[in-house]
């Protein structure tokens, strides 16, 4: 009987090795005992430990990692794409599985008939000697173990080199130095004499004015582009980038890396108008630490593939997890993540532009929203992004915007490639509908303000706490003085968000028991997003937008904000600034020990003190929210 | 028990239609993990239910989220009704070189490889109008599966805010774009069939994750 799925399958499996090296007939007989497994993200295919089966793997849509675990660390020692065979442990070795195969992403998997293929490849060496060279690529023993090691070094933080990201940069305390006067060739001779590869030019107050590195005696001088003879302000690099004295590694090397320069100054007061007290160069900070959240952006930087992205934004995460475990203060980690989150974004959306047959016709911004917008972004999440881009002639409107459709189609692919998942609402820039001109932007939210209904709140919720990823400045400031501008002429707006705000109410019931969710298979299960960060996330929002403070989008960042600006209320916004992150935290550590969002909470693997802290977490969700009812005169609104 | 006897005695069905209607009996509803579902589709010479026939039936089978290919069903049926219209859609020519089986015959097949499962199908009521005109050209009941329209089903996964903007109807080409499945062999019934299926796990999880996975839910209309 004719099978038609059979012979897609073939004509698939057909391109790539080592099938390519089947004969046709053979293949179409492996292809019709082909079965094709459907995997939503995070569903795991085998495990380590578990008896081989009758099949091996390819995959046909989406990602598949390996993952080994060592001393309860995930270690990803392979990533499975589109035409990748994987699993072939039982074809090569007949042994149990060493990796645990888990869906990095959706993925459709081909499992491909061991006993038929072997039949079908039966004495043909090259087919064999492809899938040793897989396996060998994939497989986890103890001669590949130590190469993985050295492959995948950034998966293994070492604790104590995290720690040191945040400790206050080790600098030179006594920099060498000389005066504007000084020649070259003297300054070079103290450089050598000293091993040293830097001489800072400082003036008669001892501020620093310049810096001449061996690079610069390289290009400079051995070059002919200057005698030896010459004066040292000839061919120092100035001015020189300054920083105070207690920053942290991590912002020391990330200022190197925006500046692009290998040594920082260090003055008394952090300008270039004070004494220099010191230099911390390059060669200092990798010292200190092995790798760090920096090598990451770094490597985000250069990544020229999605595929790499992918790879640097997993370290993310292992990262997340060894700052966790650490007890590293939650604002320095959302710091750290959310830049790897934005610069990640960044890249993608400049990988995009080069695929784009022209350059943009107009000026636009990328802007990230929720959570990414508020930079409180800890795990990976659905993706929430929207495009804003320059007023065109009327009968230019179509072609224009869909260009930027284009464009956002090929970045939130890749970013769902990297792990962000395709926004559930489609909210995002690849929507006509989140795609639009500065002036229908403008109408947009005049509309969400002025005639606020359930939706108009829902969307305001996510929009209103944009933040630009990539792109033109202008443009968003001058959406968000509109924004601001309306939001001045209404009162009903701010009740409408009130009531969002308090509609979840504190989850502390009656008998101080949790209140749990009531249905389906969440029951028991405590929803942390819902019932304790979001209520928080709304009112800040709420409050800091009906104080018209602009660009503090941050929930933490709302709350002291608004602690400054209400002395009287410090204590309470400073207590929902704390609840946020340790609720924050809470969300965080469950995501990672379950693979998912962390939104739902078992109470039941709480200990005591956790649910203890939990607790009072809820008492300012409370009292805001009361706040909130008072100050927007709630109570016969809802 | 005892009517459902009389009653087959009076109508005298074929065997196969009786054993297709045994399958059921045993039924009590299995969690969705552990349900047999059958993604079908048809290709037919147009779409009038009374005049028109099927050309086609094309359908995959799978419990949990692995499909067997060589499980997986294709029928072609000698029609005497032809239309040369629709050949630029489904590629069936009249003297096309597929094997071809009388109608009955494709019945019979089709009724013992769904037997009890749960049938899934893009726009359903149309494929399972023209299965059931089918049987009763041979003097059978109707279908007696449970239905999911995967096209019903999406709009069930929609985001709220999407609700009033929602199209009535959403073609399969529409749902390969927005679930991101990929275009195979579409517009032949088995090719449509996998898809359909792919396209319904795809739906599945998406459910799954706003916890609306129950069968009331899945079956409700």
């Amino acid at each position: 009987m004719k099978n038609s799925i059979a012979e897609r399958v073939h004509d698939f499996l057909k391109i790539y090795p080592p099938f390519n090296l089947l004969k046709s007939d053979k293949l179409l007989e492996i292809s019709e005992e082909v079965v094709i497994i459907y995997l939503e993200k995070g569903d795991i295919l085998f495990k380590a430990g578990d008896s081989f089966n009758e099949h091996f793997y390819m995959v046909r849509d989406g990602a598949i990692s390996l993952n080994h675990t060592n001393n309860d660390i995930q270690e990803i020692v392979s990533m499975s794409d589109t035409g990748d065979v994987f699993g072939v442990r039982p074809l090569i070795a007949q042994e149990n599985y060493k990796l645990t195969a888990t869906a990095h992403e959706e993925s459709i998997v081909y499992a491909i008939p061991i006993k038929g293929f072997q039949l079908a490849a039966e004495n043909n060496s090259k087919v064999y000697k492809y899938l040793i060279t897989a396996f060998a690529t994939n497989a986890y023993d103890s001669y590949t173990t130590r190469e993985n090691n050295e492959i995948f070094v950034d998966y293994l933080p070492n604790n104590s080199q995290d720690i040191a990201n945040f400790q206050t940069a080790n600098y030179t305390k006594k920099p060498v130095t000389c005066s504007e006067k000084t020649m070259l060739r003297d300054a070079a001779i103290k450089m050598s004499a000293l091993k040293i590869g830097c001489i800072i030019v400082i003036d008669k107050e001892k501020k620093p004015v310049g810096i001449i590195t061996n690079s610069d005696i390289k290009n400079k001088i051995a070059t002919g582009k200057y005698p030896i003879e010459t004066s040292v302000t000839n061919i120092m690099s100035s001015p020189v980038i300054t920083s105070r004295k207690d920053l942290t590694i991590a912002d020391g090397q990330l200022q190197m890396i925006k500046h692009n320069i290998g040594h920082l100054c260090i003055t008394k007061d952090g300008t270039v108008n004070s004494k220099l007290v010191g230099v911390l160069s390059h060669h200092d900070v990798l010292v200190t630490l092995g790798n760090n959240p920096t090598v990451i952006l770094k490597e985000i930087k250069r990544a020229t593939r999605t595929k790499k992205l992918r790879t640097v934004r997993l370290k993310g995460n292992t990262l997340l997890k060894s700052y966790l475990e650490q007890n590293i203060p939650l604002t320095h980690i959302i710091k750290v993540i959310s830049q790897i989150n934005d610069a990640v974004t960044f890249r993608a959306i400049e990988i995009a532009l080069l695929k784009m047959p022209t350059p943009p016709p107009v000026k636009f911004s990328w802007l990230a929203l929720g959570s990414q917008g508020r930079k409180e972004q800890l795990l990976f999440t659905d993706q929430d992004n929207a495009l804003v881009f320059e007023d065109v002639a009327k009968d230019k409107y179509e072609e224009t915007q869909a260009y930027f459709i284009e464009l956002a189609k090929y970045v939130t692919k890749s970013l769902n490639k990297i792990g962000f998942e395709y926004c559930e609402a489609d909210m995002m820039a690849s929507n006509p509908e989140w795609c639009k001109s500065i002036s229908e932007w403008k109408n947009q939210f005049g509309n969400w303000i002025l005639k606020p209904d359930e939706k108009a709140v829902l969307l305001s919720s996510i929009f209103f706490d944009y933040s630009r990823i990539y792109g033109d400045e202008g443009l968003v400031n001058e959406l968000s003085d509109t924004i601001f501008k309306t939001l001045k002429n209404t009162s009903l707006f701010f009740k409408f968000l009130g009531r969002d705000a308090i509609k979840s109410p504190s989850p502390l019931g009656f008998f101080k028991q949790f209140l749990v969710e009531q249905n389906g298979e969440q029951k028991d299960l405590f929803n942390i997003k819902s019932r304790g960060l979001m209520p928080l996330i709304d009112a800040a929002r709420l409050l800091i937008l009906s104080k018209h403070v602009k660009g503090v989008n941050n929930t933490s960042e709302r709350y002291e904000k608004l602690a400054e600006l209400e002395p009287n209320n410090k204590e309470l916004f400073e207590s929902c600034s704390y609840a946020f992150k340790a609720l924050s935290k809470f969300k965080a550590k469950q995501g990672l020990l379950h693979n998912n969002s962390g939104k739902f909470i078992a109470l039941e693997t709480l200990t005591k003190e956790e649910k203890l802290k939990l607790k009072r977490c809820f008492k300012p969700i409370n009292e805001i929210q009361e706040t909130l009812k008072f100050r927007f005169d709630l109570k016969n609104f809802m | 028990m005892v009517f459902k006897r009389l009653k087959r005695k009076i109508t005298n069905y074929p065997d196969f239609w009786l054993a297709y209607i045994d399958s059921f009996d045993a039924k009590k509803k299995a969690s969705i993990e552990n349900t047999r579902f059958v993604a079908f589709d048809t290709e037919t010479t147009g779409f009038d239910r009374k005049k028109d026939r099927i050309l086609s039936i094309g359908a995959v089978s799978f419990t949990g989220k692995s499909i067997e290919v060589n499980k997986s069903l294709e029928l072609y049926l000698e029609q005497n009704i032809f239309k040369p219209e629709t050949v630029q859609i489904h590629g069936l020519m009249k003297n096309g070189y597929e094997e071809k089986i009388s109608e009955l015959e494709a019945i019979k097949v089709f009724l013992n490889y769904i037997k009890d499962a749960v049938l899934i199908a893009h726009h359903a009521n149309f494929d399972k109008t023209m299965v059931n005109q089918m049987l009763l050209r041979h003097g059978l009941g109707e279908l007696k599966n449970d239905f999911i329209d995967t096209g019903v089903l999406f709009n069930k996964s929609k985001h709220i805010i999407y609700k009033e903007s929602l199209k009535e109807k959403y073609s399969l080409d529409d749902l390969c774009k927005e679930l991101n499945v990929p275009k195979v062999d579409r517009h032949t019934a088995s090719g449509d069939a996998l898809i359909t299926a792919i396209v319904f796990l795809k739906i599945l999880s998406r459910l799954d994750k706003r916890k609306h996975l129950e069968w009331g839910y899945l079956l409700s209309k």
